[in-house]
């Protein structure tokens, strides 16, 4: 044994560190042109919504009026001097305002998805774990949430809410972040359900446990990361679906409350302008278009790249 | 087959791990000397009429059946037979793991060192697995978890059950590796499994089930997966580590060739039933049951003639659903009469010592002598 050992000591050169999971996905990911078209929407998107106010020409909220009256009491064209897009009828400027409005959609981006993920990774996990009868009510449960229309709940829980110190949190934005997160944690929790329910009959579970590590390590340490791919995916093609739902919901006047304005409050104010001043709806409109472009071509490249096998199927 | 049955206390093996084997061996036969204490039973593992069933939508299945065997200290058995025969049952039973539902333990008691651990609570059942009983498995390939580092999942039993700084653990996962053959250990802990070969993860499989210096190894089929060079590797390296660490093995497996160079005594099962058991010597110079001889008999031998076909043993195991009160090895033994069929035979004495065997044929009185 020991001169084997040796042997093999003096031959293999040290094999070269090999990448792992990560370095290999991004390997892959960064040929994928789409995918990359994607990630340079999202890191735009993500920039505008960090440093929007900063880089903003005009504070939100401050009205141009002069240069709304210089226009015959209309709004202010595009590319005209000190207002790159225009502005409304008010006189505010609408780069600053789409700019702020980034700043919303990424931050119900975001915390929908952490609502979604605290909610589903834990019922998720606990079905397929445990299986059996706490599966079956958990499962029943999803399936009722899944079943339950989504926009009519949240706008219920919108309006019921609307005048308490909950309903005014971040302008209006935490009720929604809340709503939309708990209507949508439902396929998160199934995709973990199904991921530990096919993970848990593999025999590297049961040498964890042939080890003696306990059940809550099993699937915090050994079955989770297994399982991390997908979620990942589904989480930034869940993005999208966040966002859009959130204009949605601006758009007929839920949500964030005004001054303030998110893309989807810009198209609905834009609205009545639209033949005239099709700007205040074309821009938020492209705004919207090209962060759900972003996260779903990011999202697909992601499916692909952390999971090679996948590829061609779904 | 004369062995030193002695267990190494924690305490000791530090010591022992830095010392070369030979003088690891005799420093260890002196502290067994010095200090037999450390056994709280006359025999490591007192297994029995153990009962382990599964519930189907079939039936129920007696994968186990009345199985009763000891393992002493230190000593290596054997656990022999074809596929679906119970054996890795039988040792999922003693370390409580049989997937439950639909498995479940019905009958029988389990002593492991001193302990009922049948009447463990789960907590307690917990704590005793790899720290106690290690265990090795058929599939290294598939028995570490791809996404966490070799390190990690080493260190993982040893973070449960010994108190160790970090540093400390991790000293002693580079010795286990280096122990175990793995060239480079200190380099080789942020690995993943995929960066080592059947073998090499078999090594890492066998470092992970002696992590905590447990009392017994359950080994199941350890060298299955594995091809026939390595096969070997592996074998004297858990000979000889359990050797040196005064570890009992039981060896799991359907190769007689394995069981003869490992063993001190086998277990031949049969159909959830142990059908014959003896010391190694005495079960390969005479064997007392037809299985076994089948057995042996399908072994390939050197002298065969080249292209002959191998021989086998005619026909398939009974389905465990409601078997017949008669010899389960009945309907395949060329040598069966009516009593066969009629009424399943005892495990009674035959000549060697400890030799028992369940056969009508070679009882004393039999038609086979």
């Amino acid at each position: 044994m020991a001169t084997s050992s040796t042997v093999l000591e003096r031959r293999v050169a040290k094999p070269k560190q090999s990448a792992g999971l990560w370095s290999d996905a991004w390997g892959r990911l960064r040929k994928n042109r789409l995918a990359i078209l994607g990630l340079v929407l999202v890191i735009l998107l993500l920039t505008a919504g960090l440093l929007g106010p900063i880089i903003a020409p005009w504070n939100y909220q401050v009205q141009d009026l002069q240069a709304v009256f210089a226009n015959g009491n209309r709004p202010v064209p595009p590319f005209s001097p000190g207002h790159l897009l225009g502005t409304d009828s008010l006189g505010r400027d609408l780069l600053s305002r789409l700019l702020d409005g980034a700043r919303i959609s990424v931050t119900v981006a975001f915390v929908v998805q952490i609502v979604i993920l605290t909610i589903g990774v834990p019922i998720g996990a606990l079905a397929g774990w445990f299986g059996g009868n706490l599966d079956n009510a958990l499962m029943r449960f999803t399936d009722v949430i899944y079943a339950f229309p989504d926009l009519l709940f949240i706008i219920l829980l919108s309006v019921a809410f609307r005048e308490t110190a909950f309903g005014q949190a971040l302008d209006g934005l935490f009720l929604v972040f809340v709503a939309i997160g708990l209507t949508s944690w439902v396929t998160v929790a199934r995709l973990v359900r199904g991921q530990l329910l096919a993970l848990k009959e593999t025999e590297f579970v049961e040498a964890a446990r042939a080890i003696g590590v306990s059940d809550r390590r099993i699937v915090t340490r050994h079955l989770l990361p297994n399982g991390l791919s997908p979620i990942i995916v589904a989480i930034t093609l869940g993005i999208p679906s966040a966002i859009l739902a959130e204009s949605t919901l601006a758009f007929i006047g839920v949500g964030v409350q005004p001054p303030r304005a998110s893309w989807g409050s810009l198209i609905a104010d834009g609205e009545k302008y639209v033949r005239g001043d099709p700007h205040l709806v074309l821009f938020p409109a492209v705004a919207i278009a090209l962060a759900l472009i972003g996260f779903t071509f990011l999202g697909d490249g992601l499916r692909d790249a952390l999971d090679p096998k996948l590829k061609g199927k779904q | 087959m004369e062995r030193s049955e002695g267990d190494v206390s924690a305490a000791d093996l530090p010591s022992i791990i830095d010392l070369a084997p030979d003088e690891a061996r005799r420093a260890q036969t002196e502290s067994v000397t010095a200090s037999g204490t450390k056994r709280n039973a006359d025999k490591l593992l007192e297994v029995r009429g153990l009962k382990t069933q599964f519930f189907t939508a079939d039936g129920v299945i007696q994968a186990v059946d009345d199985v009763s065997f000891d393992v002493g200290y230190g000593e290596t058995l054997g656990l022999v037979g074809e596929s679906g025969c119970g054996k890795s049952v039988t040792a999922l039973s003693i370390a409580r793991l049989v997937p439950d539902p639909p498995g479940r333990i019905v009958a029988g008691q389990i002593m492991f060192d001193g302990i009922d651990v049948l009447k463990l609570s789960n907590e307690a059942m917990r704590k005793l697995r790899g720290k106690e009983i290690g265990f090795i498995f058929q599939d290294p390939l598939t028995s570490l978890n791809p996404t966490l580092t070799i390190g990690y999942q080493i260190t993982e039993g040893i973070r449960e059950h010994m108190r160790l700084s970090t540093r400390a653990a991790r000293d002693r996962v580079v010795e286990l590796l280096a122990k175990v053959g793995i060239p480079r250990p200190a380099d080789r802990l942020k690995d993943y499994p995929h960066q080592f070969s059947g073998g090499m993860r078999q090594r890492v499989m066998i470092a992970i089930a002696l992590s905590c210096d447990p009392k017994l190894i359950l080994a199941d089929e350890p060298t299955t997966a594995l091809d026939v060079t390595i096969q070997a590797q592996i074998l004297e390296l858990i000979q000889k580590l359990s050797d040196e660490f005064g570890t009992a093995v039981l060896m799991i497996t359907h190769d007689l060739g394995i069981a003869a160079g490992m063993c001190d005594r086998v277990n031949v099962m049969y159909a959830g039933r142990i059908v014959e058991t003896g010391t190694v010597d005495t079960m390969f110079e005479s064997p007392q049951m037809p299985y076994a001889w089948g057995l042996l008999d399908s072994l390939p031998r050197i002298d065969d003639i080249r292209g002959a076909k191998l021989r086998t043993i005619e026909g398939l195991p009974p389905l465990l659903i409601a078997p017949p009160d008669a010899c389960r090895f009945g309907p395949r033994c060329r040598y069966a009469r009516d009593i066969c069929r009629e009424d399943e035979p005892e495990l009674t004495a035959r000549a060697g010592e400890g030799h028992l065997a369940r056969c009508w044929a070679t009882e004393p009185g039999g038609w086979i002598s």
